[in-house]
């Protein structure tokens, strides 16, 4: 599913926090975010996700509007997992990851099989299928973070949107996830922290000052001249020996002035 | 594989019917002890003698006296016992999971204290007429008084913590106003009534009152019933339920409506009782889980049966004596209001 946003902008308590950001996915592609603390990843994956009422602009989904689709719907064909997640509810595992199935439930359509079927699918997709009776309270970061991801595919979307999913998560699951992204063929969008991770994206936009700055594949972006621009450091690009893929070395810029 | 769906859908529909029947039946004993106990204890056997005769029109060889007193008095007052504790747990149940706040209640909150003022308005002032109009007054006041609290909160930083203190503050405010139209319009008599009412007391409720209380409880719940998935939804809060596709707006409307209704008819019934939308849903979570779907109902039949009791106590607990409803629930609730704080430490 294509995702396209033209013009958008946001502004609260007289702040521009997306200040006129123009993207088009096409269907299937890993497009990454990336910028500093603050430039407005998080918010622009709001947005994309229609979830804020009062930015200007607009989204489209395929070419529909975004505001002329009814939320259930919206729901159908995009899902969000969001930086926070809380709850005091004591819910198990297996129920938060039965939370994605609401949109496609109705008093016409109750639970059923397959619906059961999907929840197992997505538990295992996390590598968390051995965990469903846990309770959300006693789960680790890495483990909630892990079932929100549960959750959005349980949603069965065609377009991801995730903020910062590897934040929490240790190395291993780190890894697994991005592999996890990139089989599946659905359009992703991603905010990352890592300028490593965000090198396997098909695409990157980097965003600064509720800009988008650059967009364009990783290798034309993550530059030396990007990169001290726009996140202040230093950096040199190294091959491993191994597979011969690029990694990013950071060093600092400011105090050695 | 179809027949495997077909025979689970069954088994769930027929699970379903059992626990809804086993609910009506736990609902009629309570209604029954409601209507056995009190000051004079009534044999079950005249009970069901004066039921028959005056539902099926059956034969009756109860005294005149003892029937009046359970067809008139006692039924009344129990079945507007249970259609106000069921709107009030609902109410709470509500609150709590919309606002993503354990300690929320339409008592705490001040829902109840802005009712209580619309309907102490209404009759002292004498606008609109009969039950529906101080009902009217007590829709108007508790949706004022919730406005006013919602907006406080949210000035304050909407957090746990702020929302419980514009609660506090918005009951005081209205809990002053009530206190200033009885001082300004009421003469002693009149004072004296409003007092005993305000904390609580279903001793004048006759059957208009249950015309208006079931009805009311019943299209609570039917809300309820048809928001269970969103209120699921709502367990990561409101944004986390909108992208789970709940159009959140008009869900809370509906809702927020729907206790407000709940509320104001029940307060201008039986005045404030307290502390039942707090505890019972607390007491249900801890017996049925998180999830709506048991969570309701169970809610709604516990809330129905608590206040029984807490009537059937209130007129037991001091021979010759009614006590007000809402102290017995008061000193029930205010215990497990203070259990439900600490065990919240951590989270606020």
């Amino acid at each position: 599913m294509r995702i396209t946003a033209t013009k958008l902008v946001l502004q609260a308590q007289g702040r521009t926090i997306i200040d006129g950001v123009d993207l088009d996915i096409a269907p299937g592609e890993t497009f990454g975010l990336i910028g500093p603390n603050g430039s407005g990843k998080s918010t622009l994956l709001r947005l994309l996700a229609g979830l804020e009422r009062r930015a200007g602009g607009e989204v489209s989904l395929d070419g529909h509007n975004l505001r002329r689709i009814p939320r259930r719907e919206i729901a159908r064909r995009l899902a969000m997992v969001e930086q926070q997640a809380e709850t005091t509810d004591c819910l198990s595992a297996r129920q938060v990851v039965e939370l994605g199935r609401t949109p496609w439930l109705s008093a016409l359509v109750p639970w059923g099989a397959k619906d059961t079927a999907i929840v197992d699918e997505a538990l295992y997709a996390v590598g968390m299928k051995g965990m469903s009776s846990r309770p959300w309270s006693t789960l680790s970061g890495g483990e909630r973070q892990r079932l929100q991801i549960a959750r959005a595919l349980a949603q069965r979307p065609r377009v991801l949107l995730l903020d910062e999913p590897t934040n929490h998560l240790d190395i291993h699951h780190q890894l697994a996830l991005l592999r996890l992204v990139e089989e599946l063929p659905l359009t992703v969008v991603i905010a990352l922290h890592d300028l490593n991770q965000a090198m396997g994206c098909d695409r990157l936009g980097v965003m600064s000052q509720g800009r988008m700055v650059a967009c364009g594949k990783p290798a034309e972006i993550l530059t030396p001249d990007l990169l001290r621009a726009i996140f202040r450091v230093g950096a040199t690009l190294l091959t491993d020996p191994q597979d011969n893929t690029k990694v990013l070395r950071f060093h600092d810029i400011e105090n050695s002035r | 594989m179809t027949e495997a769906v077909i025979i689970g859908a069954v088994a769930w529909h027929s699970r379903l019917i059992v626990r809804l029947a086993l609910g009506l039946v736990v609902l009629a004993l309570a209604v029954l002890a409601g209507v056995i106990l009190g000051e004079t204890p009534l044999p079950v056997s005249q009970v069901g003698d004066v039921l028959a005769h005056k539902l099926w029109g059956a034969a009756s060889t109860v005294d005149p006296i003892d029937a009046g007193i359970i067809w008139n008095y006692r039924l009344p007052r129990t079945l507007v016992a249970a259609a106000c504790g069921a709107g009030l747990a609902l109410s709470g149940l509500v609150l709590q999971t919309l606002v993503r706040n354990a300690l929320a209640d339409p008592y705490l909150l001040g829902v109840s204290a802005g009712a209580s003022t619309g309907a102490v308005a209404v009759t002292i002032m004498g606008i609109g007429a009969g039950a529906i109009g101080i009902s009217a007054g007590a829709f108007a006041g508790a949706a004022l008084a919730f406005g006013i609290v919602a907006a406080l909160a949210r000035a304050a930083g909407g957090g746990s913590g702020q929302l419980v203190l514009a609660g506090i503050a918005g009951s005081q405010l209205f809990n002053a106003l009530t206190s200033f139209f009885i001082a300004k319009s009421a003469n002693a008599e009149q004072a004296r009534g409003i007092m005993f009412w305000l904390l609580g007391n279903l001793s004048g409720v006759r059957w208009p009152d249950v015309g208006l209380a079931l009805p009311v409880a019943v299209v609570g719940l039917l809300a309820c019933v048809i928001h269970i998935r969103a209120l699921d939804a709502f367990s990561f809060g409101a944004s986390a339920a909108a992208s789970l596709g709940i159009a959140v707006r008009r869900v809370m409307v509906m809702l927020l409506g729907a206790v407000t209704l709940m509320t104001a008819v029940m307060v201008s019934l039986v005045g404030a009782v307290g502390f039942i939308g707090l505890v019972v849903p607390h007491a249900m979570r801890f017996l049925v889980g998180a999830r709506h779907g048991a969570l309701v109902p169970a809610s709604a039949l516990a809330g129905a049966v608590f206040m029984i009791a807490a009537d059937v106590v209130s007129r037991v607990l001091i021979p010759g004596q009614v006590v007000p409803i809402g102290v017995v629930t008061a000193l029930v609730g205010a215990p497990a209001f203070a259990l439900i704080l600490i065990r919240n430490r951590n989270r606020a």
